[in-house]
């Protein structure tokens, strides 16, 4: 008896001595499958794998297969296979490299390219929604922040004549403050009368789509005279953001670089970036500290709303220079949730997110053309990254996490 | 009087108890409240303005008369300059009998709202119809026709947020209702299976919001917007994939007009209520049960505790997540079948993105209706209104700006939520997941 206890006793002896080390590799390996950058790239994972479900299922040929699956079940794979690699292939091809299409330089860099003219705005927009999101407010206004931006920005760039670089700077920043304007508005009324900052930017993305078709029809302010179809001049040379000969991608991109460092210096360096952060972790104790609650809410809004409108100054200079319609801010206003979203906020993150989206938009167009898969899907894609991303749970349990590292 | 979401369960155990009139009154502190009368008076201002202003010696023909009518109305021609007085003269007199009552410290009585908005709405139709004709009738007809999907998915929103989730996916909810009911009344045959396929689907997303907000405690506002982009995807995927591959899967017919014998005949009222399909008549009873039930029922009383103070509900044992997640699953049903209205009684097929947005004007219904199913279906026949008007006077080939007037259920609504016309308050637990100690 008195042995079997000693023995006992000593066996948790010898392991307390090898421990550590065994912990420091489960905690390697814990930290590298629980940690934001692996759940991200699972969540994309994950929402490609319900993506090439979708394009399975509506493959006429996998369907065709699939009639006679007992028969030659290899057929039904085989044809899922193409459909599906098939679809990602181009995805990818559109969106960054094709060795198909190698002649020149133009050529193996255009998809690249395109992926950074689509993604230029998406990250300019990201960060309209990011900055918001670090004082606790969600900014879905930025269809109308983006419209109306675009609508000044447009304005300046067709109206006033000025001197090349002076000129688009002029309207871009026209474009911004329009949209800090129309985004400052909800946050005074949310600090003013605690309405909710998500119905006001609902309701002031119809006013202002109403409003710019109302301004697109008349020719007395956006209307282009020599038409009769409610679409804008087209912007003076002067104000166009110019591409690189035989490029797509222009100066948008390195406007959207500029603006990801002065958002990572304000958030993370100055004083007032200080205080959105405070007011974003816990209002109640930002303002005991002395801070100005409502005046924090007043400006993080209007700095979105000037993030959306610089991003609607860019679709109108860089984008759709031969004329805008109501349709100007292209679904950027909405996809710029998911890129903030995904991106966690952070500057870097949101880069690369908006890089990824802009990489989709690019792609899901050679895909369409392509593989005749319909743009949709890219949608489809986007919100299940942002529904996997938001319930971190949800992928651990997808991926078999063991049960103890799901919480 | 019923309670107004902004109370607390404290109040409202005390309201159901019923304190005495008597000693309510002798605590009141009378105040004078000028929103009212100042409303009423720049109203009658802007009027005046716009009408005897701006108006002119023309007149506008209203028609009336449908040819299965008891009797047939004679059409009316009114005279702009003259309904421009006599209603601006009408609306004076009762906005400065408002400012009396204010300053006696009193309330202005409600039907004077109604009779002075209905003043409002014949003169600016008189002007803005100037020496044109339009059926009074027609308009009618398509206010409550584009007010039906917005009333379902009011009822959608009211049920959800009453009991705390904020549903801001009743366009997925709406889309995906429109989308099934056409598939699956396609494939069966059968518009029935399309109306219980539409409710599915509109469950469906309900169960994605549910979960995610009850289950994994994501922020209720994100889960709806990524679900109304996710479902915009879906269809529109499918559309252009397999519907459009086999038209035959997007081809359900409509639903047949039965109007009932005798209300139908009714001039104005009968072609504008009584001559509907099964979904509207449908949607008159859920608008009817929701509202006894809400305020008059176990179910009730248990889904506002759940909006306005889990906790305490959770205390006295009701199970708050599972509630929460059948309530929404309820109000995911009820706005589907809102949805199946776009296809199995407008269109007889689906289209992209159909829905336009709608679910957001029923987002705006349920606030400017105060979170009260009855409020929020007047809420959505004004909105409902305001659309149909926009429709029959450019119609009509009227100068007004269409693009103002659509702007007006927006405007309406950021007015209501700031507290210009009435305060809105959610439940105050909507949009808090609730985590049991």
């Amino acid at each position: 008896m008195s042995n079997q206890v000693a023995q006992q006793a000593a066996v948790p002896e010898p392991p307390t001595e090898d421990a550590p080390r065994r912990d420091v590799g489960r905690e390697l390996l814990h930290r590298l499958f629980n940690g934001t950058p692996m759940l991200s790239v699972l969540a994309v994972l994950a929402s490609l794998v319900v993506g090439a479900i979708l394009i399975g299922f509506t493959n006429p040929r996998v369907a065709e297969a699939a009639g006679y699956f007992f028969a030659r079940p290899g057929d039904t794979f085989a044809a899922l296979w193409q459909a599906v690699s098939g679809a990602y292939i181009s995805l990818f091809q559109g969106a960054i490299f094709n060795p198909n299409r190698m002649d020149s330089v133009q050529q193996v860099l255009a998809p690249l390219s395109t992926t950074l003219y689509y993604a230029a705005p998406l990250i300019i927009a990201g960060l309209g929604v990011a900055i918001a999101f670090k004082v606790g407010l969600f900014n879905i206004g930025g269809r109308g922040q983006m419209l109306v931006g675009a609508g000044v920005a447009g304005w300046v760039g067709f109206t006033v004549p000025l001197p090349p670089v002076l000129h688009v700077a002029v309207a871009l920043i026209a474009g911004a403050l329009a949209g800090a304007l129309w985004g400052g508005i909800v946050g005074l009324l949310k600090a003013r009368t605690g309405a909710h900052e998500v119905i006001l930017t609902i309701m002031l993305n119809y006013v202002a789509y109403l409003g710019i078709q109302y301004a697109l029809r008349n020719p007395d302010l956006l209307r282009n005279q020599e038409n009769n179809n409610p679409v804008s001049p087209p912007m003076m040379d002067t104000a166009i953001l110019h591409s690189l000969p035989g490029f797509r991608v222009h100066a948008g991109i390195l406007i959207a670089i500029a603006v990801v460092i002065l958002y990572w210096w304000f958030i993370e360096r100055s004083n007032l970036g200080y205080q959105f952060r405070a007011v974003g972790l816990n209002p109640d104790a930002a303002r005991q500290a002395g801070m100005n609650v409502g005046l924090v809410t007043t400006l993080a809004m209007a700095f979105g709303g000037a993030f959306m409108g610089l991003a609607g100054g860019v679709q109108v200079a860089g984008q759709v220079t031969s004329g805008f319609t109501a349709n100007i801010d292209a679904g950027i206003g909405f996809e710029a949730i998911t890129v903030a979203l995904l991106g966690r906020s952070s500057p870097w993150g949101t880069l690369v997110a908006g890089l990824l989206f802009g990489a989709m938009r690019a792609g899901g167009f050679n895909m369409q053309a392509a593989q005749q898969i319909p743009i949709d899907l890219v949608l489809v894609l986007q919100a299940f990254i942002v529904l996997f991303i938001a319930a971190p749970a949800l992928v651990k349990t997808i991926f078999f996490y063991p049960k103890g590292a799901r919480s | 009087m019923t309670n107004t979401p902004a109370q607390n369960s404290a109040q409202l155990t005390e309201h159901e108890a019923g304190v005495p009139e008597q000693e309510v009154h002798l605590e009141r502190v009378q105040v004078r409240k000028w929103r009212p009368a100042v409303a009423l008076t720049s109203l009658t201002i802007v009027a005046f303005v716009l009408t005897v202003g701006f108006g002119n010696d023309e007149s506008t023909v209203f028609r009336f008369a449908r040819p299965n009518d008891f009797f047939l109305l004679p059409d009316l021609t009114l005279g702009v300059r003259v309904v421009g007085i006599v209603a601006t003269g009408i609306m004076a007199v009762i906005s400065a009998f408002a400012i009396m009552r204010t300053i006696q410290r009193q309330k202005v009585w409600g039907w004077l709202y109604i009779v002075f908005g209905a003043l409002f709405i014949i003169d600016f139709l008189t002007w803005a119809a100037a020496g044109k004709s339009f059926s009074f009738t027609d308009l009618m007809i398509a206010s409550v026709g584009l007010a039906v999907p917005l009333i379902f998915g009011a009822m959608g929103g009211v049920i959800s947020e009453r009991s705390g989730i904020v549903n801001i996916a009743i366009e997925a909810q709406l889309l995906s209702g429109a989308f099934s009911g056409a598939l699956v009344a396609s494939i069966t045959g059968s518009l029935t299976a399309g109306l219980i396929g539409a409710m599915a689907a509109g469950m469906l997303v309900s169960f994605v919001l549910a979960a995610f907000a009850v289950r994994y405690l994501v922020e209720q506002v994100i889960v709806g917007v990524v679900l109304n982009v996710l479902v915009v995807g879906l269809t529109g995927f499918f559309y252009s994939t397999v519907m459009s591959e086999n038209p035959e899967l997007n081809s359900s017919g409509r639903l047949p007009r039965l109007p009932i014998p005798g209300l139908s005949q009714i001039p104005i009222i009968g072609p504008t209520f009584f001559s509907q399909t099964i979904i509207v008549y449908l949607m008159y009873a859920a608008v009817i049960i929701i509202t006894i039930a809400m305020f008059n029922s176990t179910w009730g009383l248990r889904t506002r505790a759940l909006g306005e103070h889990p906790l305490a509900a959770d205390t006295v044992g009701i199970r708050v997540r599972r509630w929460r997640f059948w309530n929404v699953s309820l109000a995911g049903a009820i706005a589907g079948l809102g949805g199946a209205y776009f296809t199995l009684d407008q269109t007889g097929q689906f289209t992209k993105e159909m829905t336009g947005g709608l679910g957001y004007i029923a987002l705006a219904a349920v606030i400017f209706g105060k979170w009260h199913p009855l409020k929020a279906t007047f809420a959505a026949l004004l909105f409902g209104f305001a659309r149909a008007l926009e429709q029959t006077l450019s119609a009509a080939g009227s100068q007004v700006p269409s693009e103002l007037l659509l702007m007006l259920p927006y405007i309406i609504t950021i007015l209501a939520v700031t507290g210009f016309i009435g305060l809105s308050k959610a439940p105050a637990a909507s949009g808090k997941p609730y985590a049991k100690q």
